[in-house]
């Protein structure tokens, strides 16, 4: 139960989300963890997918372990992401957490079905935002088994 | 039969699971949580898919919310059950929490590649076995949403 915090490998988080406040109150909220990690912005789905494939910039980035995704992205939608990603032979194994202000039926069960592996709301009050993102590091990061066996 | 929490109740949970001493435990733990739901219990893997299914005894049974299956299982083993689970279009969107004692990476990355929408190792000491199952629950119902 207790993280292995001697880890020397640190979690690799890809956060997919364009609202640039929303994504640095879950850097913050993330900085806080008991195991390593580090965090990755993409601002729009093509960005995404480009660290996902690992091209042009990206060709350095790690691979992430666990990708948090907006629904509502520029240039492509979360939900195109979400499908590619689990479409892909070599992507589809790294869980995918939705994490949207879509309360809308139609957006959790397509997403569920497209294999999301869990979907979260986003609240808009600031504490209770930061509270989703601390249960979801929490409950992924430390209770979780990862397909990398890191967080072993 | 289903244990049912006090008052009305909410989520409808599948517990597949042939350790009795496991599925006692569970109980406990989503007890204590004070979450509304109620909780079914099978204990091998053909079980399950009837259930699922709505086969024989199983045909008034409801479509769980959430699924926790253990990998290994009598008749079916898991990993069968998850592929199916994830292959049929009326119950892919079910989330499935895997719970094994298995620390395998081979059995991990499997799960993982049939959709299992997330993998927990069963602690073999009681009280953290209680707090595992209670932070699942916690995470499933509390803070995420189910289709």
């Amino acid at each position: 139960m207790e993280p292995n915090e001697s880890s020397l490998h640190p979690i690799e988080i890809l956060l997919v989300e364009d609202n640039p406040g929303d994504s640095r109150l879950a850097k913050e909220a993330l900085k806080e963890s008991k195991l390593k990690n580090n965090l990755y912005v993409a601002e729009d789905g093509v960005e995404a997918m480009n660290f996902l494939y690992k091209t042009g910039k990206y060709s350095k980035m790690p691979r992430p372990d666990l990708v948090i995704l907006d629904l509502n992205l520029p240039k492509k939608d979360g939900r195109e992401v979400l499908a590619e990603i689990k479409n892909d032979d070599n992507l589809k194994r790294i869980p995918v957490v939705i994490l949207t202000i879509s309360k809308a039926e139609e957006d959790i069960l397509k997403t569920y079905n497209l294999h999301a592996n869990c979907y979260v709301t986003k609240p808009l009050d600031l504490d209770q935002f930061m509270k989703v993102v601390r249960s979801i590091e929490d409950f992924w990061l430390t209770i979780v088994k990862l397909p990398n066996g890191k967080n072993e | 039969m289903p244990s049912e929490s006090s008052g009305s109740y909410s989520f409808n949970i599948l517990l597949v699971e042939d350790n009795p001493g496991d599925v006692r435990l569970a109980c406990e733990a989503l007890t204590e949580n004070h979450v509304k739901h109620k909780l079914y219990h099978v204990d091998d893997g053909m079980q399950a898919l009837d259930f699922l299914h709505n086969n024989g005894i199983y045909q008034s049974s409801p479509k769980p919310d959430l699924i926790l299956l253990d990998l290994n299982l009598p008749k079916i083993n898991g990993h069968q059950v998850l592929a199916e689970i994830k292959s049929d279009e009326s119950l892919k969107k079910i989330p499935v929490v895997i719970l094994s004692i298995s620390h395998s990476e081979e059995d991990i990355a499997r799960s993982y590649d049939l959709n299992a929408n997330c993998y927990v190792t069963k602690p073999l000491d009681i009280n953290e076995f209680i707090e595992v199952f209670g932070r699942i629950q916690n995470f499933w119902l509390k803070t995420v949403r189910l289709p």
